[in-house]
This record gives structure tokens, C-alpha cells and sequence, in this order.
């Protein structure tokens, strides 16, 4: 039976179709580690974990599913990319990679921001969206989570931000570089009043947003087998002339090198985040027993 | 008649070996200064020089990046491209800057952080990120200067400053010209394409706001005048820090927070877009 799975068409990533188009093409979908073929709603309910452990990469909307019902506002929708360089190359142009990604995404850019409640901890968020230009980091980017993070600031809630990312928006220069020093000024300010960050790290989150908001969170969590880095590892390959061990820049290697703080699997996320977040929101819930005993 | 110099012409010069260095700046404008070794964590990382000086006159804390001359001092300054250690070096000097009330001095010349398995296994973008975060409250002046190459994260790493001004011929970018054109086109021989496609100069980003001013160079690049090229640097840097000083602390922060929250380039349109598809149920 296998056998006959294996020879079925390459499921589920054709470039002009949304994730959910109910074509035979899609309904079955390979795991990308064992190669394992799920039905596409099996696989839904398990949160896009494999048999196999393994956790496919979710969109932006799909994560807005982690909150309670109803409880998901998204804020800052309408902030649109530009085209500061007029990026224009005979391989690629920024304007008409901005026009495809948009279509394919149905976001103008790379991230949403919002506000939920999480068991009932109302908390600010970003969710980003590896499927808009590999989740890079420009201006839109920065500014919704700068926004977020006042929000956060303004309301005293915390900030929770999901993310999969490779890195700073090549197309937008040196404005997307300086989104860094944007985005961890507006989180310096958060963490002033005592409100928490957490950073969920997915796969894969390198460069600026590792180098940016991510790795200084006040908790980091990442999902098991993330990809995390500061330089890609061809790069590494490229300087260093020699393979690289298997597990290197995994979310489990960064655990044991203590860059992290936990690896939590996806159908625990929610209870985790939550419980995390009411530590620092809810500091007391009634007497301790010894205290109730004077 | 002065030459029209190109993107990528610049970007030589600001490679040039006999261009001045952080340590050059040092020797010109400092009568007394001590450099301050290790991150007290691991290691002392020689791609990055940090210090207590006088500079025309005033205490300060001096951090840049140093690249080598020849092989072997470049082998030792691994071609000025720090490690952790040295971000953490200079945060440990940034604090004691803080501790003491000294200005600081930071001079960007870097092609980029290190990028290999031991700076990653320790911990390489979070020791930029740190920098960054520390950088953003830090609670005494700051000023920059890109006096070569801005290469990426590891010039911001020391780059996140309440004034930045950039040498003529110098160049700051999102990566290397190689490295963009590797990322992007998959070939890193078009560097100087990418070097003009990505707006690098001096000159480009003070159109896009980015920096407060050029210092100019002689014809040709700072290296045919080095000590006069570092006088002019350091006359700019002095003049923006005693304004500095002036501020009221809190003052200071607000502004150094406003002055990059303005940054970036985008679009508020009337009907916002929600993406495609619908939320999984956790």
C-alpha cells in the first residue's frame, strides 16, 4: 500500500493555490522528514504534526488558531510594503515579488499583528509568514511589531510573537536592518513596566530576527527540530570548509548549548503559553496554606 | 575634476589595507589610552578593540572594530569580524560606560559578524541582539561612526547610536555586497550589482535618512590623508557629543527611541488583508 502512495503526485505546494483549495492534488500531503503521506484533514487535526513527530511549518492564520474563540482581533492590517530601493535586478524585482507573495498569501506583507486572550490572558501578538518571502524582515515587519509592542506597553499586557523567519528583507537595503534596533527599542520599553515577552521560535528563524527581538525574549520557546541561527549554514559550510554535525543549529542542539529555555511540541503550546504568561500577569491566587494557617 | 565613484569603487575603498582603523583613531585622538581585554565570559576577541581614553580632552569609552594590516595580524582580528565574545566585550564596556557616566565612542568597520559553528554554537545572534537591546536604554551618549565597512548585523551590534555619521567612501549595508548577491542571486560574483542595487554609500543612506552627516575624504579615500581624515572624524564625533552631554538623560533615551522609530518605508491602505486559508484548532 505504501508503495502506491509514494508514486502519488508531489502533494500540496503548487504556486498559484491557497493552502486549503480541496483539489485532489492536495489532499494528501508528504511529510517533507519520513515522507509519510497524511490526509490533508487528518493532518489539520493533528496540527500539522506528522506520525512521525515531525512539525510542518503552519501559516500566519493557521497559528491565529492557537487563541481562544472569537477572541482574535488583528490590528494593523493595512500597513502595505513600499519599494524604498526601487530593487529592480535582471533575476528579480521587489515590486513584483511583493504582487505574488500578496496573492499567494493574501497578506501584504510578511506578519500578522493582533490582540486574543489565551485562556483568558489577554496578551498582544505576531504571527509571521514564512510563505511571504521567506518571513523577511522589512519595513512592514518592523513596524507591526513596534506596534505591537506599544500596544503591549500601553495596555500592560504581554506580547507573544511566533515566528519563522530567514532573515532581514534583502530588497528594502539597510532600512531592513535598521527594523533590529526599531523592534528591540520598542520591546526595551515593554520589558520597563515588568511585562513579559515570549518568543516562539518555528522553523526556521535566522538572521535579524534572531540577531533582533527573538533570542533576547524573556522566554524562549522553540518547537522541536527548528531550524535556529544567525548564518545560514551553507554560509558556515562555505567559511569553515567542512560538513557540519547533523543536529547543528536544531532547536534541540540550541537547547543543550543553552540558547534557549525549552522545546515545546505544538499540541502543548497552548496550555503552555498560557500557564507561562498568568505566572507573571496573575502573581497571586489566593492565600498559601501557611499563610491562611496565621 | 573629481571622479565619479561608483558603489562598488567605494566599496574597495573602504576594504583598503592602508585605510585607518579603529586603533589609528586611537593613536591621532587620544593622548592616554587603556585597552580592556575579554568578555569575562570565555575569551578576548581581538576584532574588537575597546578601551578607556581621552579623546580631545574628554573621557570616553572607545569600541570599534579592528581589522589587520597583513595576514597575520588579520588572522589574529579574523579580518575584523567579531565573535560573540567581542559583542560581549563591548557590552561589558557599554555597561562600565553607563556606570561611570563616559560618553561613547564607536567606530564601524567590520564586512560582518563571524559566521561559523563555534560563533553560533555560543550564541552569535543573540550577542548581537543583546547589544542591540543594551545599546537602545543605555543610559549616557553614543555616537558612530562607520569609518569602513557597516557590514550588516555585526556593525549594528555597536551601531545602535544617538548620532551616526558615516566616512565619505565608506559603506553600510543589510550584508556584504558578495554575501547579498550570494543570498539573493545565488552568486556571489555579482557583488558589484549588488553593491549598486542595494544603495550602500555614504551618500544613500543620508538620502534615506539614515545617518546624520558625511565627513569627507580626501581625493582618492582617507588612507592618502589618514591622520588629517581621523582629525576631521574626530572633531564631528567631540562636537556631537558635547551636545549630547547637555541632554537630559531621559530626554536623551526619547529621543535616541524616536530617532529609530521613524525608520522604514510603507504603506497605509484603506482595505486592510487578512491572509488566506483558515486557523488550525489547538
Amino acid at each position: 500500500m505504501k508503495e502506491l502512495f509514494r508514486r502519488a503526485p508531489k502533494a500540496f505546494t503548487p504556486a498559484e493555490q491557497t493552502p486549503d483549495q480541496q483539489t485532489p492534488n492536495n489532499m494528501w500531503v508528504k511529510c517533507p522528514s519520513c515522507g509519510e503521506l497524511t490526509y490533508v484533514k487528518q493532518l489539520r487535526d493533528n496540527l500539522k504534526v506528522c506520525r512521525c513527530g515531525h512539525h510542518m511549518r503552519l501559516s500566519a492564520v493557521e497559528w491565529t488558531g492557537l487563541f481562544d474563540e472569537e477572541s482574535f482581533i488583528e490590528h494593523d492590517g493595512d500597513i502595505a510594503p513600499l519599494d524604498p530601493l526601487n530593487f529592480v535586478s535582471p533575476k528579480d524585482n521587489y515590486a513584483q515579488k511583493i504582487r505574488e507573495s500578496q496573492q499567494h498569501t493574501g497578506l501584504y506583507d510578511a506578519i500578522i499583528g493582533g490582540e486574543a486572550s489565551l485562556m483568558g490572558q489577554p496578551i498582544q501578538l505576531i504571527v509571521t509568514e514564512f510563505e511571504f518571502i521567506g518571513g523577511s524582515m522589512g519595513s512592514v515587519f518592523g513596524e507591526k511589531i513596534a506596534r505591537a509592542a506599544e500596544r503591549a506597553y500601553t495596555r500592560r499586557e504581554p506580547l507573544l510573537t511566533i515566528n519563522a523567519s530567514g532573515g532581514a528583507r534583502m530588497h528594502e537595503g539597510v532600512i531592513s536592518l535598521m527594523q533590529l534596533p526599531k523592534v528591540n527599542l520598542a520591546l526595551a520599553r515593554l520589558g520597563s513596566i515588568g511585562m513579559p515577552h515570549i518568543a516562539v521560535m518555528t522553523d526556521p528563524c535566522y538572521g535579524g530576527v534572531l540577531a533582533s527581538y527573538a533570542s533576547v525574549a524573556d522566554v524562549i520557546i522553540a518547537e522541536p527540530g527548528a531550524r535556529i541561527g544567525f548564518a545560514g549554514r551553507r554560509v558556515i559550510e562555505q567559511t569553515i570548509r567542512q560538513k557540519l554535525p547533523a543536529n547543528f543549529q536544531s532547536a534541540e542542539f540550541l537547547l543543550e548549548h543553552g540558547m534557549i529555555d525549552m522545546i515545546v511540541p505544538r499540541n502543548e503550546m497552548r496550555s503552555t503559553l498560557a500557564r507561562l504568561f498568568r505566572l507573571y500577569t496573575t502573581r497571586t491566587t489566593g492565600l498559601s496554606p501557611v499563610a491562611a494557617a496565621i | 575634476m573629481k571622479t565619479v565613484l561608483t558603489a562598488w569603487d567605494k566599496v574597495q575603498i573602504s576594504r583598503n589595507v592602508q585605510r585607518p582603523r579603529t586603533l589609528d583613531y586611537v593613536r591621532v585622538l587620544c593622548d592616554e589610552f587603556f585597552e580592556f581585554h575579554g568578555d569575562r565570559r570565555f575569551a578576548d576577541d581581538a576584532a574588537i578593540v575597546a578601551g578607556v581614553g581621552r579623546m580631545l580632552g574628554r573621557s570616553v569609552v572607545i569600541v570599534g572594530h579592528q581589522k589587520g594590516r597583513d595576514t597575520r595580524d588579520n588572522m589574529k582580528r579574523n579580518f575584523g569580524m567579531p565573535k560573540p565574545d567581542g559583542y560581549r566585550k563591548a557590552m561589558r564596556l557599554f555597561a562600565h560606560a553607563e556606570k561611570f557616566s563616559l560618553p561613547v565612542v564607536c567606530l564601524i568597520d567590520t564586512p560582518g559578524a563571524d559566521p561559523s559553528m563555534e560563533s553560533e554554537t555560543r550564541g552569535q545572534g543573540n550577542a548581537i541582539a543583546e547589544n542591540i537591546l543594551q545599546m537602545a536604554q543605555l543610559r549616557t551618549p553614543i555616537v558612530s561612526c562607520v569609518i569602513g565597512e557597516g557590514g550588516s548585523g555585526g556593525a549594528l551590534a555597536i551601531g545602535v547610536t544617538d548620532r551616526i555619521y558615516m566616512l565619505e567612501h565608506s559603506v553600510y549595508s543589510v550584508a556584504a555586497p558578495e554575501a547579498s548577491a550570494a543570498i539573493l542571486w545565488r552568486d556571489s560574483s555579482k557583488a558589484a550589482d549588488a553593491a549598486r542595487t542595494m544603495r550602500i554609500t555614504a551618500q544613500d543612506l543620508t538620502e534615506m535618512g539614515i545617518v546624520d552627516g558625511i565627513i569627507p575624504e580626501p581625493e582618492g579615500g582617507a588612507h592618502l590623508d589618514a591622520d588629517n581624515t581621523v582629525r576631521k572624524v574626530g572633531d564631528v564625533i567631540m562636537a556631537a557629543i558635547d551636545a549630547l552631554m547637555l541632554v537630559p538623560t531621559d530626554q536623551l533615551l526619547t529621543q535616541r527611541y524616536d530617532k529609530y522609530r521613524v525608520i522604514g518605508a510603507y504603506n497605509t491602505l484603506s482595505t486592510p488583508q487578512h491572509g488566506h486559508g483558515e486557523p488550525l484548532t489547538f
